[in-house]
């Protein structure tokens, strides 16, 4: 009998301590090494302060002063009031000034931060304000407001604030916000239903916040045979236009441009209409103006900006004058229409400048001080200024060559800090859900850095709000809602590793199964010879 | 100053507070009427032909008969992204060289004058299509290689090549499926880049491709349904090949009916090309849309019909006073231009080359013996 020495050769040790020996190398080797390879890159995320974000509670808060004229309060009133407050009425008293003068001395007066609003409380028999007028909102942050105070009982300072709150409310709510424009820049985020009809066409019209905006004038001439026009677009910029992009510099980046078009013809064909002697537009047609002109216009291509156009249409002398009807048929003053989010077109007539039998072409210089007013008004309901009605026994001081009032642009920065702050958090919280759900992105450091920059300047900018310094708080949103579209649109972040299961199978199946079947099988035969050996003491000691 | 402040949660529900009711708020009613029938104010149009190879130039006419419809309509070229994966107009077997036919005699050129394809060739692939409806581009990529749409953007979109169950066959090396499209989609939602969306593919078991959608405001149109075949239309026998896909070239007899202020609506779409003339059945999705299909109008994705206001305010100017603008004394133009003197070629100094040939010779005669000098003179 040839017992088998099957613990004993040492071939057969040396072959068995190479297997175990193998083995445990790709256990503890092989392995670790493999995940490591294969795993992707992700940086951290602070995943905490994201989490927070989407629990954001906004609390806006305008820094109001109150001033008080002599006439308004009682003796023992004016002695609670703190003295400094007094000091105003020493410039307008006497002369009676009109309103404009009066709003610019007092402008002087008081140093108004951005965002801050200050109310004149002037004394009911006043003549300042017109009769039926309570209030006058001036030019840069200031409103008179007519009220008798004094007659209210019980003296104190709480309480003369107190009664004069509703109307200040009124005030504030036309000079800074309420609830229907910041639901309005909430649009996204909130659900439909919430946000009032009118407020919805006012967000449809105006552009979203973007870093910068492109801005082109053009002159359309469809006749240079006949009409050979000359306009002072640089000038006439210079003069009207430049002014508000100034002062919109915090919100945005403008480029404007301008160009000639030549030989370029609406897509409409005007109706001629007896009654007027002049060719119309119908309000329905003009919706259909637009796109054949749009092909010609061309545009920057070097930004991906928004781009605003504003048109203006010399017509042909064939069909002069052209005038556009609203839906009533009636002729509309401007004589101009505007598309929401794309810009505006004005028709301007030329048939006066000159009779039947003149040369042609003949030289026309356009009156810009008239185009550029109807223009100003387009660009400034393109940019989010709404077309604000006043309240009732409230007087607006319009804006005139500025463009714009400082509190007008104050409403529009509260609504864009509000709209920044909202799309920003929207697309930390998005970009977080989406790198979770995903783990095959790889999330390199620029994008880890961008999101914790954009999740800091957003609890900075809800920082700044609630204190009531809208300056910086729409620096902030303006930094958090750049750093947070650079890193939801890196280029990176692209999502082509759909893995399912059974691919993944069908991947490693051939690279390792040929590599851990010889492994396997030796250790299992390892296994049953232990066993053996095992079992045979055991039979050998019984 | 004292505090005034409102708290606001986004996306959970707002108190209301007193809202002012004044008079200015019914002038506005009426205009806005007019907006709400639908809340996009632009359209855009991605166009994708996946396949390549002479013999699915069927591929290439019904994507570039969707272009020509959708530019007659009034989309222009800067809001349409135009995928082509070959060339068939310029395909060297081409007959006619510079045309693309949708209908034998050929009847009707889809390939015109002025056709702008933003991606062509090679360019088409899964990623690059996944990057346009992301907006994921590299900060290089010009404009009209952008999809740049808003939050009322319409953006019709419209896929046709070879596809199977759950997948679409780019270039006849990669896929994309449909899960990857569905997510795609969610992606462009959570950024708002559509307002409402028009999914339209024509391949194999097209509907598989729209099985997956789980976003809001999503239409979705297929040519068949799962497991069963898009036929083709008709071949050509001059040109050699099928030249249309049956349900594209039912969809497009249906467009050129179409005008810019057409009031059809999506329900007519969805009749288009029945089982008798398609042999496949098309399919459809409307779940994920909150409107009514019956009060979406085609023109609503396929053309591109602008809202207008009348401009009602004006802002009185008063005409400034033209300051002559003075250029400034212009330099005479020699001062402006600096020329550099003109560099003359490097010559070595005269006589130079001379003087060396004879010191060269004098060596040779010194080392040789004068007696050769005889052979020179």
């Amino acid at each position: 009998l040839s017992i088998r020495p099957v613990l004993s050769d040492p071939e057969k040790q040396r072959g068995r301590s190479a297997a175990v020996a193998i083995a445990a190398l790709v256990i503890a080797a092989g392995i670790p090494l493999w995940w490591k390879t294969t795993e992707t890159y992700r940086a951290w995320l602070p995943a905490a302060r994201i989490g927070e974000l989407e629990a954001l509670q906004l609390e806006l808060r305008v820094e109001v002063e109150v001033v008080f004229a002599r006439g308004t309060l009682s003796p023992e009133q004016q002695k609670k009031v703190p003295a400094s407050r007094i000091t105003y009425e020493s410039c307008c008293k006497s002369k009676s000034l009109c309103l404009v003068e009066a709003d610019h001395a007092l402008h002087t007066l008081t140093e108004t931060s951005c965002g801050s609003v200050v109310i004149y409380i002037i004394p009911e028999a006043s003549a300042l304000l017109p009769q039926d007028m309570r209030v006058y909102v001036g030019r840069s942050r200031t409103a008179l407001l007519r009220s008798q105070v004094a007659s209210v009982v019980g003296a104190g300072l709480p309480e003369v604030l107190a009664a004069l709150d509703p109307q200040m409310e009124q005030v504030l709510q036309t000079m800074s916000f309420n609830h229907q424009d910041v639901t309005a820049a909430l649009t996204d985020r909130l659900r439909p239903g919430l946000s009032t009809r009118d407020s919805l066409a006012d967000s449809m019209r105006a552009f979203k916040s973007s870093p910068g905006y492109e801005i082109t004038f053009s002159l359309l001439n469809p006749d240079p045979k006949h009409h050979q026009l000359h306009w002072d677009v640089e000038a006439a910029l210079d003069a009207y236009i430049y002014p508000l992009l100034h002062k919109m510099a915090p919100v945005a980046n403008f480029s404007v441009d301008s160009q000639i078009l030549y030989y370029a013809v609406l897509g409409v064909n005007p109706r001629y209409d007896a009654s007027a002697s002049a060719y119309t537009l119908s309000a329905d047609s003009l919706a259909h103006v637009i796109n054949p002109v749009e092909a010609r216009l061309g545009s920057n291509a070097a930004s991906s900006n928004p781009v605003l156009n504003f048109l203006l249409y010399v017509p042909d002398s064939l069909h002069s004058p052209l005038i556009i009807r609203n839906d009533q048929k009636q002729e509309v003053a401007s004589n101009a229409f505007h598309s929401p989010r794309w810009g505006g077109i004005m028709v301007y007539n030329v048939d006066g400048a000159y009779g039947n039998d003149t040369q042609f072409p003949v030289d026309i210089a356009i009156d810009m001080s008239r185009v550029m007013g109807v223009f100003l008004s387009q660009l400034r309901l393109m940019l989010g200024f709404q077309q604000t009605g006043a309240p009732p026994g409230f007087v607006l001081e319009a804006a005139g060559r500025e463009g714009v009032a400082e509190w007008e642009l104050d409403r529009l920065l509260w609504s864009r800090s509000v709209e920044n702050v909202a799309t920003a958090s929207a697309s930390i919280t998005s970009l977080a859900q989406l790198l979770d759900q995903i783990a095959n992105i790889v999330i390199n450091d620029n994008i880890a850095q961008q999101v914790a920059s954009a999740v800091t300047a957003l609890q900075a900018a809800v920082a700044e709000l609630e204190a009531g310094n809208l300056a910086l708080a729409l620096e902030h949103s303006r930094e958090a809602i750049s750093a947070s579209e650079r890193a939801f649109f890196d280029p990176s972040l692209l999502h082509l590793l759909y893995f399912p299961d059974d691919q993944k199978f069908a991947i490693y199946i051939p690279l390792f199964l040929p590599m851990c079947v010889p492994i396997l099988l030796s250790l299992l035969k390892i296994f049953r010879e232990v066993q053996q050996h095992r079992a045979e003491k055991r039979a050998k000691r019984d | 100053g004292w505090k005034r402040g409102s708290s606001f949660l986004p996306g959970i529900d707002v108190t209301d507070t007193k809202l002012s009711t004044s008079a200015f708020l019914l002038l506005h009613q009426a205009r806005a009427e007019r907006f709400f029938r639908s809340d996009h104010t632009n359209n855009w149009a991605v166009l994708v032909c996946t396949s390549r190879f002479w013999f699915n130039y069927r591929h290439v006419a019904n994507t570039l008969s969707v272009y020509r419809s959708v530019k007659r309509l009034g989309i222009p070229d800067s809001h349409i992204v135009l995928m082509l994966a070959d060339d068939m107009a310029c395909n060297h077997r081409n007959p006619k060289p510079a045309t693309v036919f949708s209908h034998k005699n050929m009847e009707l050129n889809v390939y015109g004058d002025d056709v702008e394809v933003d991606y062509r060739g090679y360019e088409v692939t899964v990623e690059n299509f996944l990057r346009v409806l992301t907006g994921r581009l590299p900060p290089s990529t010009p404009r009209s290689k952008r999809l740049l749409s808003d939050d009322h953007s319409n953006i019709l979109i419209y896929l046709t090549g070879h596809g199977g169950n759950g997948f679409l066959k780019f270039q006849d090396s990669e896929e994309i499926s449909n899960v990857e499209l569905a997510d795609a989609f969610e992606q462009m939602w959570q950024k708002r880049r559509y307002n409402e969306l028009l999914f339209i593919i024509d391949t194999c078991q097209g509907a598989s491709m729209y099985e997956r959608f789980y976003s809001p405001n999503l239409m979705a149109l297929a040519s068949s349904q799962v497991g069963e075949d898009s036929l083709s239309h008709q071949p050509d026998l001059a040109i050699g090949v099928h030249l249309m896909d049956r349900y594209t070239f039912y969809l497009l007899e249906f467009l050129e009916d179409i005008h810019p202020a057409s009031q059809a609506n999506m329900n007519d779409l969805f009749k288009v090309c029945p089982k008798s003339q398609c042999v496949s059945t098309p399919g459809h999705r409307t779940d994920l849309f909150q409107r009514d299909p019956g009060s979406v109008l085609i023109t609503d994705f396929f053309g591109s019909v602008r809202k207008v206001e009348i401009t009602m305010e004006t802002i009185n100017l008063t005409p400034h006073t033209e300051t002559a603008l003075a250029y400034v004394d212009q330099l005479p133009v020699a001062q402006i231009i600096h020329q550099k003197p003109k560099q003359k070629d490097w010559h070595p100094p005269d006589g130079f080359i001379l003087g060396l040939w004879t010191l060269i010779l004098l060596v040779f005669f010194r080392t040789y013996g004068i007696k050769h000098l005889k052979h020179i003179f």
